[in-house]
This record gives structure tokens, C-alpha cells and sequence, in this order.
């Protein structure tokens, strides 16, 4: 890995109502994944993941499910 | 059960392809016959008599004015797919009729509808204005891959194997070691994938190519809307350069990839391939590269999918793959392409069914 907590996450392309995003949080090996919802939960496993996601609104109360995310950085937003 | 999505649009040629003249090829394994009308539109059939099957694109068939008649008897059909003479009798059954397709024409491709025709909707067909535009030169070719589809569309939305598989061409370490950010919009039938390399090296693919020397910024958008369209929007400039608010990017380049991933049969894939740039227009030696590399990196995925294709349909049925971080986008294509033929996958669940 050659992620820097300096570096900005990438800003979101799609605007759609119902977009999953995952991040690969950057200088980690773990993903967060922010549902539609705004739930957001860290995994160490993308088919996890995908369960948990796919599973919403089971577990996705918005700041009670799963470990806490780290500090988010600022992004850039650029087109 | 067939993994191939049914009510899809696929990209069957490109338009330069069509003429006045017949065109056979197989897709989603259904034999169609196409020509361009002497009005200049494209037209699809079946590419079987509907009397004894024989093959209309088969000699001694021929195109006559803008009716194919059989070769084998004498069957003859109209652009709609009509038969409008049969041989030795006035009477012309009424279901001598060769199975039509929904056709469009866009962005250079031509597409076809696999399925229902009351259900073809053209405004769903995914754009590429750029394969046919002024600002941009495309290069293009189409190589058979003697895999599955979902294979390719596993190897496209994971752009880490450039590191491994395309070494000396357009993988550089940096590809396989840069986080990703993954978006699925469900109700768009979108996945995107970003890869935004700040400071890396300049693989030759594109240090030829744009005369950038040293470090770059080598940004890689995937934006796939299965079944098969995928774009890669990838954008190479100096280290530090970013766009600028109102959307130009005067110092980038772009190189607009573009796959259209067609099934040919449940076990081969027409791999359609398009390198579009907005740089060096009218430079015939980058064009001539472009194709060139492109094609190299094409067939090193062929061979190896082609490998892959082996291994899969003689190991026993139940393996579980593993899945991690770089898989995020695969695995997403995978459920949309799984709920799209009504499975559930096996490394993926599949969204609720809308």
C-alpha cells in the first residue's frame, strides 16, 4: 500500500437516490461502505460487505452498526 | 441455466463493418444476419431459412436490392424479415417469417436487442459519444476470446492485473498498491470505479504516446453498465495538475478505453476493443501505436482468460473463489449480471429484486 491519510478520497461520480460507495480507507487494507441510507460500517472482506449493504435497512441505523469509521478526509471536488 | 442476460442491448458490430452486403455473427448464440439497406439503415434477421435452416449469409445466398435469397432454394426475405417468395407456388405461408431484431445505430457501434422486442427500449442503450465525434481519433479492433463473458468483465473491473498480466505496457506498481473507491447506483445499472494515481510512474503505453516523461497523475475511471458496455475514462498529466473547476483540463490528456463485452456463445466472447484520445489528432504514428499496444494488451488478457475458460469447465462444480479489497468492483458487476438472469452469485448476494 502507498495510500497517504493526507490524500483526499476520491469525490462521489454518481448522484443517483440509491449509490453504495466503498472506500478503500486509504493507508489501510479495510473498506467502508456508506449505504444510501447513510449508514457506514468498516470491513475486512468485500463479500461481507456486499451482505451487509445489500441487507440494508437490517443494521443500517445510521452511527449504531459496526465498528466506528475513521476520520474522514476532506475531498476536493473536482469534475 | 443460461448465464447470458436476455432483454439486453449488446453491441454486435461496428458500424463500419455493415454494408450493403450480408453479415453473419452469433450473439448471445443466436445466428443473425445483417445488412445495410440501400436507404443506409442496418437491418437484423435470423440467419436461418425458416424451410431447411441453411444459413442466409451462406453462399450461394446473396443480397438482392434489399430482399436475401437462400441459396439452398430459393427462399427469399425482405430488410423486415418477411418472406416475399417462395419457390414454385403464388401462395407465401404466412409464418415464413425470419426472426427480426431491434437495431440502432450510435456512437460507431451497432447494436441489437436480445430478447423481447416489445421490450427494447432505445433510450437505454449506454453512450460513447466520443468513438464518433470531432476532438477525438479512435483506433479500434475485435478479437474472439474463447471464455465466458463474465470472465473479461471480472478482468476489466479489476485493473490491478495490468501490474502483473501487462507489465511493459501499462501496468507500472503503482496500479495494483493505489486504494479504490467503488460506486454502484442500482437503479441506473451503473458500477464505477475510480483509481486516482497522484504520483506515479509513466507506464510506455502512455509515455510514448503524450511525450510525458518522469512522474505523472494516472487516473483510472472505470464506468461499466452491464451487460456490456465498459468505459475507462483515464486521464494522464503532469504531476500536480488537476482539473480545473469549470471542467477543462488543459494539461491532462485523455484516453477514453472503451470494451464492448458481447457474448458470442455461452463459452466465447466477442471482445470489441476502442482506444479514443483527444490528443495528436491527426499523428498517424500514435494512432499506429495505439492499435498496436492495445492489441498486445488484448491478447495477453485472451490468453489468459482462454486458460481460465479450461480450468473452470473441468473443475469439479462448487469452488469458492476468494474475494478481496481490489475485487470490490468485480463484485458488483457480478450481482448486477446475476440478478439480470434471476440468479443468485456465489460470491456475491444479489440486491433485492425491483
Amino acid at each position: 500500500m502507498t495510500g497517504r491519510a493526507d490524500i483526499p478520497e476520491a469525490p462521489p461520480v454518481l448522484h443517483g437516490e440509491r449509490v453504495y460507495r466503498i472506500h478503500w480507507v486509504l493507508g489501510t487494507d479495510q473498506l467502508r461502505a456508506v449505504c444510501h441510507c447513510g449508514a457506514e460500517r468498516i470491513f475486512d472482506d468485500p463479500v461481507e460487505l456486499w451482505e451487509w449493504l445489500l441487507g440494508h435497512p437490517e443494521g443500517h441505523l445510521t452511527g449504531a452498526a459496526g465498528p466506528p469509521s475513521p476520520p474522514r478526509a476532506l475531498a476536493h471536488a473536482h469534475t | 441455466m443460461s448465464a447470458i442476460p436476455r432483454n439486453q442491448w449488446y453491441v454486435a458490430a461496428y458500424s463500419a463493418e455493415i454494408e450493403h452486403a450480408l453479415f453473419s455473427r452469433t450473439i448471445c448464440d443466436e445466428p443473425i444476419l445483417f445488412w445495410r439497406t440501400e436507404s443506409g439503415d442496418v437491418v437484423a434477421n435470423s440467419d436461418r431459412c425458416v424451410h431447411r435452416r441453411f444459413p442466409l449469409s451462406q453462399a450461394p445466398s446473396r443480397l438482392v436490392d434489399d430482399t436475401v435469397v437462400c441459396g439452398y432454394h430459393g427462399f427469399t426475405y425482405g430488410s423486415d424479415g418477411k418472406c416475399v417468395a417462395v419457390p414454385g407456388q403464388t401462395r407465401v405461408p404466412r409464418s415464413a417469417r425470419l426472426t427480426s431484431y431491434p437495431v440502432e445505430e450510435l456512437d460507431s457501434l451497432v447494436w441489437v436487442w436480445i430478447g423481447d422486442p416489445a421490450l427494447a427500449d432505445r433510450s437505454r442503450i449506454p453512450r460513447a459519444t466520443y468513438l464518433d465525434t470531432e476532438g477525438y481519433t479512435t483506433v479500434r479492433g475485435m478479437e474472439p476470446l474463447a471464455a465466458r463473458f463474465s470472465l473479461l468483465v471480472d478482468n476489466l473491473l479489476d485493473l490491478s492485473h495490468e501490474t502483473y498480466l501487462h507489465g511493459g505496457y501499462i501496468g507500472t506498481p503503482e496500479v495494483a498498491s493505489t486504494p479504490i473507491t467503488t460506486e454502484v447506483d442500482d437503479d441506473a445499472g451503473i458500477v464505477y470505479v475510480s483509481r486516482h494515481m497522484d504520483d506515479a510512474e509513466c507506464p510506455p503505453f502512455y509515455a510514448t504516446s503524450t511525450g510525458l516523461e518522469g512522474r505523472i497523475a494516472r487516473w483510472q475511471d472505470i464506468e461499466y453498465t452491464p451487460p456490456c458496455l465498459y468505459k475507462l475514462h483515464s486521464r494522464i498529466a503532469p504531476v500536480g495538475s488537476v482539473p480545473n473547476a469549470d471542467g477543462t483540463d488543459p494539461d491532462a490528456f485523455h484516453v477514453e478505453v472503451v470494451y464492448a463485452i458481447t457474448p458470442e456463445t455461452e463459452h466465447s466472447t466477442h471482445d470489441f476493443w476502442m482506444v479514443a484520445r483527444d490528443f495528436a489528432l491527426d499523428d498517424e504514428e500514435v494512432s499506429a501505436f495505439f492499435a498496436d499496444n492495445n492489441r498486445t494488451v488484448v491478447l495477453q488478457d485472451v490468453v489468459a482468460l482462454d486458460v481460465l475458460e479450461q480450468v473452470i469447465q473441468h473443475e469439479p462444480p462448487g469452488y469458492q473463489e476468494l474475494s478481496i479489497n481490489i475485487d470490490t468492483g468485480g463484485l458488483a458487476a457480478r450481482r448486477m449480471l446475476a440478478r439480470m438472469v434471476g440468479e443468485t452469485p456465489r460470491n456475491a448476494p444479489a440486491g433485492h429484486t425491483r
